[in-house]
C-alpha cells in the first residue's frame, strides 16, 4: 500500500502523495477506466465479427456456383442442376432505372426545396414528413403499392416495383440533396444574382453543378441500397422464372429470387441463394465504394 | 420573419406576411423566377402528398376488418384465416418482443462501439473499423436471411439454446423449451447485428458534436478517461443517444425479410425466447398473397396500418429528440 512507514520523511511524502504513489481508491479507478475503455474495444470486436462471418461464409457457399451459366441462364426447373440468375439481374436493372426515372426528379426537386426554403414552415413540415418517410417500413410502402398500382392494372408489373422503389427512393435522396446544395458556399450564389442571373438560373447553372458530386453520391449510395430490397417488391414485382422486358408484365429481381431459393427445401437452390447473395453484395459494395472514393464533393466538410 | 442566407442576396420586395411568407421567391423576381419557384413547391409537396395517400389507402383498406372487430383487432390472439377471425396480438407481441430483444442486445455494443471509435481509438484502426459497420449497414436484409437460417440459426439452436434450456431453461421460462433453432431469440439476434451500424452512426455523430471543452474541464479536474466519458460525455450526449436508439427501434419494427427467414412464423404468444414466434411485418409478408377472402385481407391491411402508425410514433419522436440536440450542438 501506499502509506509509507514512520520515516524522517513521512511528511513530505504524505504532501507528494499523487507523484509517489497512488491511495486505493484512486487505483481502483484507474482499474475501472482501464477495464470499460477495454470493454468498449470489444464492443467494436464483436459488431465487426459478423461481418467477417458473413463475407467468409458468402465466399465459401457462393463462390463455388458462380459460372458463366448463372450469369447467362433462367432458373432450371427442381430437380436439374445449372440454370443461372440472368433473367434477376435483368429484372433487378430494369426496376432500379424504372425508379431512378421516377423518383430521382421528384426528389432532387423536393431538396433544392428544402434548401432554398430553410425558414419557411411548410418547408419545416415537408422536411420532417421526409424524415419519417425514411423511416416507414418497406413492406408496406409494397402493400400501399399494390393496392394502388397492382389493383388498378389488375395484375404484378415491373412498373409497380419500380413505384415502390421510388417512394423509398425519394426520402433518401431528398434528404442528401438538400444537405448536399447547403453545403455549396453562399458567395457561388451571391455572385450569380449579382451578375443578373435570375434565381432559377443561378440555382441550375450555378448552384446544382456545384453540388453535383455530392448529389451524384447520394443517390448512388441509396440506388444501391433500394437494388437490395425485396419487401416491396414481393406483392408488385411479384417475380418471374423467365426473360422479361415488358415493364407492364411481372418481372424477376435478384433479392426476390435469394429470398425465394433461401426458404426452399433444395439443395442447389440453397447453394444459388448463396451465389445470388454473393453478386447482390458484390453489386451493392461497388456502387457504394465508387460513391464514396471516387466523387468527392469539393465543399464537404468530412 | 428573419432572412435565410438565400433571401440575403434578393431584391428587397414588399413585406412577406402570410402564404406569401412560405414560398420565398414569389414576391421579387420575374414570371420565370415566379414559375420556378412554385414548381420547386410542387415537387417539395409531392412528399407530404404521398404520406397522406399511403394513409388514407391503407386505413380505407383495412376499414372492414376494423369495423368488423372493433378493439378485438388488437387485444385477440385468435388469428384463424379458414375460421375467419382475426386477431393481431401474437403479431403484435412478437414484434414487440423481438424489436426490444434486439435493442437489449444491440444498445450495449453500439454505444461501447460509439465511445471506442469516439474517444478512444487511434486513427488507423477507428477507420477501418467505422468502415466495416458501415458495409454492414449496406448489406441487403436478405442476405442476413440467408446467413441466418444457414449459419446463425444452426449455431444458437447447438450452443445456446441447447445448453441454456437443459440447465437455467429448467427455473427461468424466457429460456425454457425444445431448442428449435428458430426462433425469437435468432430473430432478435439477426436484428441486433442490422440495427447496431445504425444506432451507433448516429451516436458518433452524437458523441462527436459534445464540445471538446468539456472533456478537457473533466480531465482537468483529474477524472480518469473513463469517468470523463461516463460522468460528462454521455450526460451530455444522453438525448441524441437517445433518440439514435428509438430510430434503432423503429427500424427494427419493420424489418421484414431477414426475421421472416428466422424467426418460425407461427402465431403464438409463448413465455419463451426460444419459442417460434411471428411478426406483424413477416405476416404480411406470408400471407398478403394469398389472401383469398375480403376479410382476410382487410385483417392484413389493418396489421399494416398499425405497423405504419407505431413507426411514424416511433419515429418521429426519434427525429425530434435528435433535432433538438444538433441544434444545441450548433449553437
Amino acid at each position: 500500500m501506499s502509506g509509507p512507514a514512520i520515516t524522517p520523511h513521512a511528511e513530505s511524502a504524505a504532501a507528494a502523495l499523487p507523484r509517489q504513489g497512488l491511495g486505493f481508491r484512486d487505483r481502483r479507478r484507474r482499474a475501472t477506466s482501464l477495464v470499460m475503455l477495454a470493454l468498449t474495444g470489444v464492443a467494436a470486436a464483436i459488431t465487426v465479427l459478423p461481418l467477417l462471418l458473413i463475407f467468409f461464409h458468402l465466399l465459401r457457399a457462393g463462390l463455388g456456383a458462380i459460372s458463366v451459366d448463372f450469369f447467362t441462364q433462367t432458373p432450371a426447373p427442381v430437380g436439374e442442376s445449372g440454370g443461372g440468375i440472368g433473367n434477376s439481374l435483368l429484372g433487378t436493372f430494369l426496376l432500379v432505372s424504372l425508379s431512378a426515372l421516377i423518383g430521382l426528379p421528384i426528389a432532387i426537386g423536393a431538396g433544392i426545396y428544402l434548401a432554398e426554403n430553410e425558414a419557411s414552415p411548410i418547408a419545416g413540415v415537408v422536411r420532417f414528413v421526409t424524415d419519417v418517410m425514411n423511416g416507414i417500413p418497406s413492406i408496406v410502402i409494397g402493400i400501399f403499392v399494390w393496392t394502388w398500382v397492382v389493383v388498378s392494372m389488375g395484375h404484378f408489373s415491373a412498373f409497380a416495383g419500380g413505384v415502390a422503389l421510388a417512394i423509398m427512393l425519394i426520402p433518401m435522396v431528398t434528404r442528401t440533396t438538400e444537405e448536399m446544395v447547403r453545403l455549396v458556399p453562399r458567395e457561388l450564389k451571391e455572385g450569380g444574382l449579382a451578375l443578373g442571373f435570375t434565381r432559377w438560373r443561378t440555382t441550375l447553372g450555378i448552384v446544382l453543378p456545384a453540388a453535383r458530386s455530392g448529389i451524384l453520391t447520394g443517390v448512388l449510395v441509396a440506388l444501391a441500397r433500394i437494388a437490395g430490397e425485396t419487401a416491396p417488391l414481393l406483392f408488385t414485382a411479384f417475380g418471374n422464372p423467365f426473360w422479361e422486358w415488358r415493364l407492364g408484365e411481372p418481372v424477376d429481381a435478384l433479392p426476390v429470387r435469394i429470398f425465394q431459393y433461401a426458404i426452399s427445401p433444395y439443395e442447389e437452390w440453397h447453394q444459388l441463394a448463396w451465389a445470388g447473395s454473393l453478386l447482390l453484395i458484390a453489386l451493392v459494395l461497388a456502387v457504394s465504394l465508387a460513391a464514396r472514393f471516387l466523387i468527392r464533393s469539393p465543399y464537404r466538410s468530412r | 420573419m428573419q432572412a435565410t442566407p438565400e433571401e440575403a442576396g434578393a431584391l428587397p420586395g414588399p413585406p412577406r406576411r402570410g402564404v406569401a411568407a412560405w414560398f420565398p421567391g414569389w414576391w421579387h423576381g420575374n414570371l420565370s423566377d415566379r414559375t420556378y419557384s412554385m414548381a420547386l413547391a410542387a415537387f417539395g409537396l409531392t412528399i407530404p402528398v404521398l404520406f397522406l395517400l399511403i394513409l388514407v389507402r391503407i386505413g380505407r383498406a383495412a376499414w372492414p376488418a376494423l369495423a368488423a372487430f372493433g378493439g378485438a383487432f388488437v387485444s385477440s390472439s385468435d388469428w384463424n384465416p379458414v375460421a375467419g377471425s382475426f386477431g393481431a396480438l401474437p403479431f403484435i407481441y412478437g414484434t414487440v418482443v423481438s424489436s426490444l430483444l434486439a435493442l437489449v442486445i444491440a444498445v450495449p455494443l453500439a454505444v461501447g462501439l460509439a465511445i471506442f471509435l469516439t474517444e478512444l481509438a487511434p486513427r488507423w484502426l477507428a477507420t477501418p473499423i467505422a468502415f466495416g459497420t458501415e458495409l454492414l449497414a449496406a448489406i441487403p436484409s436478405v442476405v442476413y436471411g440467408l446467413w441466418g437460417i444457414f449459419v446463425l440459426v444452426p449455431w444458437l439452436r447447438d450452443h445456446v439454446q441447447a445448453p441454456l434450456a437443459g440447465s437455467v431453461g429448467k427455473s427461468i421460462g424466457l429460456f425454457a423449451g425444445p431448442a428449435y433453432g428458430v426462433s425469437i431469440l435468432a430473430g432478435g439476434v439477426v436484428m441486433a447485428i442490422m440495427i447496431v451500424p445504425f444506432i451507433s452512426a448516429v451516436s458518433r455523430e452524437v458523441l462527436a458534436a459534445v464540445p471538446v471543452a468539456q472533456r478537457e474541464a473533466a480531465l482537468a479536474l483529474g477524472a480518469t478517461r473513463w469517468e470523463m466519458t461516463w460522468q460528462v460525455v454521455l450526460p451530455y450526449a444522453t438525448p441524441g443517444i437517445i433518440g439514435a436508439v428509438i430510430l434503432g427501434l423503429g427500424r427494427a419494427l419493420g424489418e421484414t425479410m431477414a426475421i421472416t427467414m428466422v424467426i418460425g412464423n407461427r402465431p403464438d404468444i409463448p413465455t419463451s425466447l426460444f419459442a417460434p414466434g411471428y411478426t406483424m411485418a413477416s405476416v404480411l409478408a406470408n400471407e398478403f398473397s394469398e389472401a383469398s377472402d375480403e376479410l382476410h385481407l382487410a385483417a392484413l391491411m389493418g396489421i399494416a396500418l398499425l405497423l405504419f402508425g407505431i413507426t411514424i410514433i416511433v419515429n418521429s419522436i426519434a427525429r425530434l429528440l435528435v433535432w433538438r440536440v444538433a441544434r444545441r450542438a450548433g449553437k
